[in-house]
């Protein structure tokens, strides 16, 4: 493993250097930001505290803030005076299809990094890892995943957990009833008003949204989990190498530097708008190595 | 019923509501209404011209649009129309269409099928013989139609097509399902902040009626003043 | 264009285990089907009773049949879609309510009622006109004959008013077998919902979507040569 990554740092920094070598003659993603003056980044409604929306109803979060600082590597990569940084809302449905169509240039949120979606995008280097598991109301007991069978559940609809839970529902043939939801706010709703009973999703997410709801004792996560940690990345184009030479040297810097960890405790263990909750998530050993080697592997057993 | 109603969330999201979320979704019916009418006056004269593969062309159009859903079209759209910028700018790259940009595509272009209707009902409406005295009197084509037919024709659909901007305006609506933050967009995102979703809801469509409900009386009363002159 | 092609993603079998993508597409054109017509039983005979309320000679059924109209055309379906869903039972007796949100296919039935009664209003436009059409010759004649105001409706005015009304009320089907793609904001498993999720599971965006259109306008071509035979069927011979 560490050989391969070795070889990766040392490939990523070859590019990096042929690219500003030859910066007048721009291809894909780097070309457009320096003829435009502007890139766009995806954000989400929900994804506490990834990507999010605050009291005022403008993003925020851990993954947009990074992808702010990568906006600023990539303006002082191509020497610009001014990068307008323009935003537009996604959902797990619409954003890799965006980011294909070059609606967003950088996707900041919580989207898988696995190996189905890089037939598709490319990811930098790893910036959360998280297991799928489901949020139910504790009253209904519902910790083993075999509790779930013939109930109603629903999931986000173009999330990897959607999936998972399709998968587990034929294969341990449980008789599950799956709503799809627009987004994670709407799905969690779901089971706050009782139109489904769990909530299959990333148990990071879960937490936050525990936390943020109106009574946090109420929900319990499951302790069974439907799926390994994976790895969270910032999706980028598919095929634009010195576009994603320039991310990944740049989250790669700032994942080793103190920031980066400072970034990391500012969203998962202190307080956080709109309400100030703090979801007490200190880094996880497995998190501290793939801050200190930086990855972009969709492998889980890499973590 | 409305005991444990807290109407202050209402109250603390107005700006929100209508300066983001009301301003989005007006803007949208409006430019879309605009262009819309246009468009659909087109297709409504290639549908009219008599030219084979025009005509075809035309009408394939309008019907394919009638058939299919909005929701359908508007996911369509939305992942289509930076392929289609990059075709039409020859571009290997796809071309950034930001969200509001590719709604108001969407919504012309949806749009311009029924309003396309609504003007080809209006030009047959125009009697014959006005087109035969034009013709008489030397004027081209777009001449005929520039300055006797279309006038008149939009002026007697007049009604109809301030109704369908109506139905417009509700279905702009459905931009919900691409997370955009037009009005309910808007209402529903403090909805599920705050976990409020009965009173931004409800008041979402009292709303919504109170626009439709005075917009329809203004454009029932234009009818009978237009049904007067004539 | 950086777009792989993949015409045979059809036949690839779906996450779901159970099946192609196919069959994916092809349940969720059942559940479209279902929807729409289960929705437009109830939309006939309510709008039918709502349209005859409006031309009722007593004041309250046209108000009530006016009200009805105005209130149920002048809201977007997708707000009358989240009032059903979220809205309803909230303020339902606690119980009811509950028992609401656990029905086995709640969205289905939610979608059938909110879809029903949408297209009532719609519905009732339609045969509002058509009675209205009708010389006043015919209702006077019923009540010269004796008859009751109910069997005038029913043996008179209705019939006429319904062949006068079937093209119009052909395309209010239409709009209702189109409306069904709303109800995927409530988890409705139907036709857009499963070309969305096919996008999602496959990647595969313009395939997915393709289907879904030719499926919507192979559905709406099967309508219209319905209509057109039911049209010659019922016309009265001679009338043409």
């Amino acid at each position: 493993m560490r050989l391969s990554h070795a070889l990766l740092l040392a490939g990523l920094t070859a590019t990096t250097g042929s690219v500003a070598a030859q910066a007048d003659d721009l291809t894909g993603t780097l070309k457009k930001v320096k003829e435009s003056g502007a890139i766009t980044i995806g954000y989400r409604d929900s994804s506490v505290p990834f990507s999010y929306l605050d009291g005022d109803q403008k993003p925020v979060g851990y993954a947009y803030e990074i992808c702010r600082k990568v906006a600023a590597a990539v303006k002082a990569h191509l020497k610009l005076d001014k990068l307008e940084v323009k935003l537009n809302p996604v959902t797990s449905a619409t954003r890799i299809p965006l980011i294909a169509n070059g609606t967003i240039d950088l996707e900041c949120g919580s989207t898988t990094n696995n190996a189905d979606r890089q037939k598709q995008a490319s990811f930098t280097n790893t910036h959360f890892l998280t297991a799928t598991r489901y949020v139910a109301k504790k009253d209904k007991k519902l910790d083993r995943i075999d509790d779930l069978k013939g109930r109603t559940v629903v999931s986000t609809s173009g999330t990897t957990n959607i999936r998972q839970i399709n998968e587990a529902n034929t294969a341990r043939s449980m008789g599950l009833t799956i709503l799809p939801a627009k987004d994670h706010a709407e799905a969690f709703l779901m089971v706050e008003t009782g139109r489904a009973d769990a909530f299959v999703m990333d148990d990071v997410l879960l937490a936050s949204l525990v936390a943020g709801s109106k009574t946090p004792d109420a929900y319990v996560i499951s302790g069974e989990a439907l799926s390994k940690p994976e790895p969270y990345g910032i999706m980028l184009r598919k095929d634009d190498a010195p576009f994603k030479a320039v991310v990944d040297a740049a989250t790669s810097a700032l994942y080793k530097s103190p920031e980066g960890k400072a970034l990391y405790e500012k969203w998962f263990t202190q307080a956080i708008p709109p309400r100030g909750i703090n979801l007490k998530l200190p880094m996880s050993e497995s998190m501290q190595k793939a801050f200190a080697s930086p990855s972009d592997s969709a492998d889980p057993a890499a973590y | 019923m409305f005991a444990n109603f807290d109407f202050g969330v209402i109250a603390s999201s107005l700006p929100y509501l209508f300066g983001q979320g009301m301003v989005f979704t007006v803007t949208l019916t409006a430019l879309a209404a605009g262009m819309g009418v246009v468009l659909g006056t087109l297709i409504a004269l290639m549908r009219l011209s008599g030219i084979p593969g025009v005509t075809h062309l035309a009408k394939g159009y309008v019907e394919l649009m009638r058939s299919l859903p909005l929701v359908l079209v508007i996911f369509w759209f939305y992942f289509l129309v930076p392929y289609i910028g990059a075709w039409a700018t020859r571009s290997s790259t796809p071309m950034q269409v930001g969200a509001f940009p590719s709604a108001l595509i969407t919504f012309t272009l949806f749009e311009a099928a029924f309003f396309a209707e609504i003007m080809r009902a209006g030009i047959q409406s125009i009697a014959k013989g006005q087109t035969a005295a034009a013709q008489a009197l030397g004027l081209t084509y777009w001449q005929t139609m520039g300055s006797i037919v279309l006038p008149q024709a939009f002026r007697n659909m007049l009604p109809l097509l301030l109704t369908q901007t109506i139905v417009l305006f509700q279905d702009t609506s459905l931009v919900y399902v691409l997370s955009l933050t037009d009005f309910l967009g808007a209402a529903s995102k403090v909805a599920q902040r705050d976990g409020r979703l009965v009173e931004m809801y409800l008041f979402a469509a009292v709303v919504y009626f109170a626009v439709c409900f005075a917009a329809s009386f203004l454009v029932r009363r234009l009818h009978s003043r237009v049904a007067i002159i004539r | 264009m950086n777009y792989n092609w993949n015409w045979g993603i059809y036949f690839e079998p779906s996450p779901e285990g159970v099946g192609t993508y196919a069959d994916m597409l092809l349940s969720g054109l059942q559940w479209t089907v279902a929807t729409a017509l289960s929705s437009w039983v109830i939309a006939f005979f309510l709008g039918s009773l709502i349209g005859v309320m409006r031309t009722l000679p007593s004041k309250a059924a046209q108000a009530f049949g006016t009200a009805y109209v105005e209130l149920f055309r002048n809201i977007p379906l997708l707000v009358q879609m989240f009032l059903w869903y979220f809205v309803v039972p909230e303020l339902l007796p606690e119980s009811l309510g509950t028992r609401l949100k656990q029905l086995p296919n709640a969205p289905f039935v939610t979608a059938v009622v909110c879809l029903g009664l949408f297209t009532a209003s719609r519905v009732a436009e339609q045969v509002r006109a058509g009675i209205q059409a009708l010389p006043r010759g015919q209702g006077m004649a019923g009540t010269a004959l004796g008859l009751t105001v109910a069997q005038t409706y029913r043996h008179v005015l209705l019939p006429n008013a319904y062949r006068i009304i079937l093209p119009p009320l052909t395309s209010e089907f239409l709009n209702n077998l189109k409306n069904t793609s709303v109800a995927l904001t409530i988890g409705l498993l139907e036709l857009t919902a499963r070309a969305r999720a096919m996008q999602e599971f496959s990647f595969q965006v313009f395939e997915a979507f393709t289907a879904a259109t030719i499926l919507y306008v192979l559905i709406n071509v099967v309508v219209i040569v319905l209509a057109t035979w039911l049209e010659r069927t019922v016309a009265v011979p001679g009338t043409r």
